[in-house]
Parts: structure tokens; C-alpha cells; sequence
């Protein structure tokens, strides 16, 4: 939506401050909407406490994900261990943070990579229209008749043993379909915009066009499902963990604890509650702080229908 | 109408046959079938693994296995045989109705509470109602289906030991070795379908929720339902007959897209509660280095995604009397 629109229909802004000497800029107008936002702000800072303790406490916590303390075998939670450990005497609150910080590296990745290829598929169908519209459609068709999970269950045999760098790669292949399709729709609509038609008709080329005018004029939109698309590629990359076909042994990842948590779960509980619980933390804080910045840069969408609400 | 149906079916039947390629072919690429057997100790003999590789075709390219695999199901409705020469056929059917099972009670009870949980939430806009449907939806959204299985088992069990018989069951789609009259048998499956439906349902019900209230919200505010309760329908009335339908439309292609998504949810919720039905047969495929059971695998979760694809096409021109039209 265009400044001038959200800029005079904000009702809780007084209009001493919106004519104030201060210009307002967009930037400061989505983060004054985003501070107002509650939930979303508490998603952020839940976000990043958990990017500090992933990153921040192996450098200070006592035990390491790979030493096992033989003398603690299945020990409940314990100030010296703060989750616990496992049956070989791992401790559990080393490996939920190495494992958090393997999900949040790969969910942060592939939203931004798939969220990327979206954008560059969908604006191309959207703007040649024709041949290449009808084959690159028919093509997102055809990769959502094949579930992302099948495919790649299917292929990881092949990347056993290899780095976990070619998972992030693969989960963006395959997780770019829908945003894709939005994306394309957009582009039809700016595609007769006067600024296009001109940037047209002055011979810029369209690789050009699409790359300063229709992606850019995008930006929220794609902003909001890179982070949503955070919280799916974790819940991606821990399914796929669960069952073998992602992280590998002897490197661990929230999929990975849950597998081993889940046969204990009715008896060694905090197995299962620990890796679980982050895992479920993590991935509501960022779908909370995405819902915020919804809110926050594109208002249009969550007032026009609470107005329409309230008649 | 009927050409525009029939026009969507032609070319599902396109995507069919190349979704099913595309995984057959990747399989082939990537699974190591002989690796199970040339690893057995004491090692067999070459020519023993030479015949195997003739056995499943793997001396000619991957198109022309393909074409083999394709043959047998289009004229003999012959699936093939797995690494382990066993006939697909017997399983295949049994474990199609164990998993068709478990979708359609998902599937059903989870569309229906979804969309009454989203409307009530939207006419109840930011009421309590709307606020305890917003936060358990965004919950169990950002839960996977194998922590939502496990955690239904660990909460159930207390309830199974107060009663002190088994109530519902955790594992498999039948107790073993059950014999008894009809109705008894259909009780003891009921038994064992509920947690992994609930399992199913409640994660669709979340999805369903959250878009059927903004659809309804939408609608809320229209000018055609004002004119409804002005020409002195109850609003009541007013909301079902003329909201509610408007409302379902942008559903029936919510519910093309979200059915691959429920394929994968029905893969762990069988691993979890040990059903042997389609999504399990995956993972042993894959286990296994099976590029027929793949095959079977994926043409089984296309023709379910297309043919939901297409029942929401129909469902769509049902509701929206301008694509009838065209």
C-alpha cells in the first residue's frame, strides 16, 4: 500500500504528530506499527532469545552436545543438567541448542532462498505472459502434484553423509510453488501500471523492468513470506529429520531429539518435552512476529475488514 | 461446464503420468538396490547379483524400466515387484483402504469443525471465542504432526489406565488376531481410528479456521448481505444462506492446494500409531532402495491430490454460479 494512504488513515496517530516537523518516513511508520503490535513484538524477542541461547550458550555452558557423562545416565532435569540427559548420558540442554541452532540456520535460509526463486519465477510468468507464463505455471502445477516430503525422502540416500548446506538447497527447491503463483497474479496487475508501461516504451529491457519496478513494488508482500516461510521450512527440515531423511547422526537437530524423545516419551518425558517444546517455541514466536509485520506493512488487509467488522 | 471438467481432466491425466515418472526416474537415479544384497555376508556370488540386476531390469535405461513399470499398469493393472520379488498387488489394495480411511475421517471432520470453528470466530470477531480459536489455531500450526501424535498418546494413556481397559488404541488399525461378529469388529476399528483421525483433523481444522474467518470477514462487511437482511431475511438466514456459501468459495481451492499437505500430516500420523497403510510403504520404499513401490506410492498421492484438485473445481463452479458460465 502507498504512504500517503496509510499515513492519513491511522487512527490511534495524532495529527499533531503525522504534520510534525519530523518527516515521517515509511520505515518509521512500519516500525511505530510493529512496536504497537504486542504479540508480535513479544514473537521478535522470543526470537531472539532463542537465537543468543542457540549461538551464545555452547560458549558458556559446562557441556558440550558430544560428551557423555557416564556417571548421569537418563538423569531428570537437574541443575547441573539443566534438560537432563540421555541414555548414553548426553546432556539434553547442549543438544537442543546445537539442534536450534541447525533449524534456525536452515529455516532462516531456505524462507529466503525459496521466497527468492518465488519472486523470480512468479514475476517472470507474470510479465512475458504467453509461452512462458503457460510453461513455468504448468510447472508449479506439476511440483505440487509431488508433495515436497516424498521428493525428498526419495532423494536423500543421495545426500547421506554430505553437507547439510545441500538439504537447505533442497527444501527451497521444492518449497517455492505457492508464494509463486501470488506472486505471478501481482505481477499481472502492475504489469499495466503507467510507470512499467513508460520504463517500457523508454526500451528498458525486462530484466531491468522486473528487477527495479515489479519485485521491488512487491516488497512487503515478499518480506512477510520469507518469515513465514522461516517457520515452515523449520517444521520442514524437522519432519524430515524425524524420520532420518535430513540431519544425520552424529550431528543432531530438533528432528532428530524428538525422533529419539518420542519412545520414551511416556516414560522419560523430558526426552520428548524439551527438544519438542523448542521446536514449538521457536516455530510460533516466528509465525507471531510474521502476523506483526502483516500487520505492520500492510495495515489495508487486517483494517479495511475490521471496519467492515464492526458495522 | 462439462468441457471445462473434462478439459482439467486431460490434463491432470498429463501430470499424472509425469508426476509418476519424475519420482520413478529419481528413484532410479538415486536408490542402490543391489547394495542390500552384494553387502550380505558371506558375500554371493557375482552372477547371483548380475541376475537380481536382470531381475529388475537394471541393465536398461530408466526410461525403458519406466516404460516397463507403465505397461503393467495401464494393460494388466500389474503394479510390479518389490527388491524383495514380492507382487505390489497384494499389498497394495490393503494398505490404499487403510490410508484412505484415515483421510476421509480426517479429512471430513477436519474441513467441517475448521470451517464452523472460522465462521463462529468471524461473526464473534474479537470476542473471547475469536481470541481462543486464533491462539489454539496458531498453536497447533507451528506444531508438527508427530509431536501432535505423540502428545495425544502421552495425554491419553491416564485415561486409558483410569478406566483400566483399553478405551482407544495407540498402535495399528485393528487389534491382531480380533475375531468376532460384524459390529464388534467395526468397534474395535473405531477404537483404533479415533486418536490418529483427531491427530489429522485438528491440524486441518487449524488451517481451515484461520482462512475461513477472513473469507467470512470479507463477506461480513458486504454490501449484498446488508441488502439481504433489508429485504427481511433474519440474519441468521441472511449469514447462512447468503454469507456462508460466498464465504466457502475461496475454500474449495484451499482444499486442492492443502491436500498434498495432508499427505505428508498422514505419513507420520501412520508412522506414529503404527498403521501400515500408504505413507508408511513410503519410507520402507525408500528404506528399502524400491523404485516400484515409489512409483505406486506417488501415482497413489497424485491421483488423490488431482482428483481433490478437480472436486474442488466442481465444488467451486457449484458454489459460484459465474464460472458455470464460461
Amino acid at each position: 500500500m502507498s504512504e500517503t494512504t496509510t499515513s492519513t488513515s491511522t487512527p490511534t496517530a495524532s495529527p499533531v504528530e503525522e504534520i510534525g516537523a519530523a518527516p515521517i518516513t515509511r520505515g518509521r511508520l512500519v516500525l511505530r506499527r510493529l512496536l504497537r503490535n504486542k504479540l508480535g513484538l513479544a514473537g521478535a524477542a522470543v526470537v531472539v532469545l532463542l537465537f543468543l541461547g542457540a549461538f551464545v550458550s555452547p560458549l558458556v555452558y559446562p557441556w558440550d552436545y558430544r560428551t557423555q557423562d557416564d556417571l548421569a545416565l537418563l538423569m531428570p532435569p537437574s541443575p547441573e543438567h539443566w534438560f537432563g540427559t540421555t541414555k548414553l548420558g548426553e546432556d539434553l540442554f547442549a543438544q537442543c541448542m546445537r539442534g536450534l541452532q541447525k533449524s534456525l540456520l536452515i529455516g532462516l535460509l531456505v524462507g529466503v532462498i525459496s521466497t527468492g526463486v518465488a519472486s523470480v519465477v512468479g514475476a517472470t510468468a507474470g510479465f512475458f505472459g504467453r509461452a512462458t507464463d503457460r510453461s513455468l505455471m504448468w510447472l508449479v502445477d506439476l511440483l505440487l502434484v509431488l508433495p515436497t516430503f516424498l521428493i525428498v525422502a526419495i532423494l536423500s540416500p543421495a545426500f547421506r553423509g554430505k553437507s547439510w548446506l545441500l538439504l537447505v538447497l533442497l527444501l527451497s527447491a521444492f518449497s517455492w510453488m505457492i508464494t509463486s503463483r501470488i506472486v505471478r497474479g501481482m505481477t499481472l496487475t502492475l504489469r499495466e501500471r503507467e510507470y512499467v508501461l513508460a520504463a517500457r516504451f523508454m526500451g528498458m529491457p525486462a530484466w531491468r523492468i522486473i528487477a527495479r519496478h515489479i519485485i521491488p513494488n512487491m516488497a512487503s508482500l515478499l518480506i512477510i513470506d520469507a518469515t513465514i516461510g522461516v517457520g515452515g521450512a523449520i517444521l520442514a527440515e524437522t519432519s524430515l529429520s524425524f524420520f532420518g531423511f535430513g540431519i544425520q547422526p552424529p550431528d543432531v537437530s530438533l528432528g532428530t531429539l524428538i525422533a529419539s524423545g518420542t519412545d520414551s516419551a511416556l516414560t522419560f518425558t523430558w526426552l520428548f518435552l524439551f527438544p519438542a517444546g523448542l521446536l514449538v517455541a521457536t516455530v510460533l514466536s516466528v509465525n507471531f512476529f510474521g502476523d506483526g509485520l502483516r500487520d505492520a506493512l500492510d495495515p489495508s488487509s487486517r483494517r479495511a475488514r475490521s471496519r467492515k467488522g464492526r458495522r | 461446464m462439462a468441457g471445462f471438467l473434462a478439459r482439467r481432466l486431460a490434463n491432470y491425466l498429463v501430470l499424472l503420468i509425469l508426476a509418476t515418472f519424475l519420482a520413478y526416474a529419481l528413484a532410479s537415479l538415486t536408490f542402490r538396490p543391489l547394495d542390500a544384497l552384494s553387502q550380505r555376508q558371506p558375500p554371493p556370488p557375482a552372477s547371483t547379483i548380475e541376475a537380481k540386476a536382470v531381475s529388475l531390469h537394471l541393465d536398461k535405461p530408466i526410461p525403458q524400466r519406466f516404460g516397463i513399470w507403465a505397461e503393467g499398469v495401464v494393460l494388466h493393472g500389474d503394479f510390479g515387484r518389490t527388491v524383495a520379488d514380492a507382487p505390489i498387488n497384494d499389498e497394495l489394495w490393503r494398505r490404499a483402504g487403510i490410508s484412505l480411511r484415515l483421510f476421509l475421517a480426517g479429512t471430513v471432520i477436519g474441513v467441517i469443525a475448521g470451517v464452523l470453528l472460522g465462521v463462529t470466530a468471524a461473526i464473534k470477531q474479537y470476542k473471547i471465542f475469536d481470541h481462543v480459536t486464533t491462539l489454539f489455531s496458531f498453536l497447533i500450526l507451528s506444531t508438527p504432526v508427530f509431536v501432535i501424535g505423540t502428545l495425544l498418546k502421552v495425554l491419553w494413556l491416564p485415561v486409558n489406565q483410569a478406566a483400566g481397559t483399553q478405551i482407544l488404541y495407540f498402535n495399528g488399525e485393528s487389534t491382531a488376531g480380533f475375531s468376532g461378529t460384524g459390529w464388534e469388529m467395526f468397534v474395535d476399528r473405531l477404537q483404533h481410528l479415533v486418536l490418529p483421525t483427531v491427530a489429522i483433523a485438528i491440524g486441518l481444522a487449524a488451517v481451515y479456521s484461520r482462512y475461513q474467518r477472513s473469507a467470512m470477514l470479507d463477506v461480513l462487511g458486504s454490501d449484498f448481505l446488508r441488502t439481504a437482511q433489508a429485504k427481511g431475511l433474519t440474519r441468521r438466514r441472511a449469514l447462512f444462506t447468503h454469507g456462508l456459501r460466498t464465504a466457502l468459495i475461496p475454500m474449495a481451492t484451499l482444499f486442492a492446494f492443502g491436500f498434498g499437505l495432508l499427505v505428508t500430516g498422514g505419513v507420520f500420523t501412520e508412522r506414529i500409531f503404527g498403521w501400515f497403510g500408504m505413507g508408511d510403504w513410503l519410507i520402507v520404499g525408500v528404506q528399502n532402495q524400491d523404485a516400484n513401490i515409489i512409483a505406486t506410492v506417488t501415482l497413489f498421492v497424485a491421483v488423490l491430490v488431482l482428483f481433490s484438485g478437480w472436486l474442488s473445481d466442481v465444488v467451486y463452479a457449484a458454489l459460484d454460479p459465474r464460472v458455470r458460465v464460461r
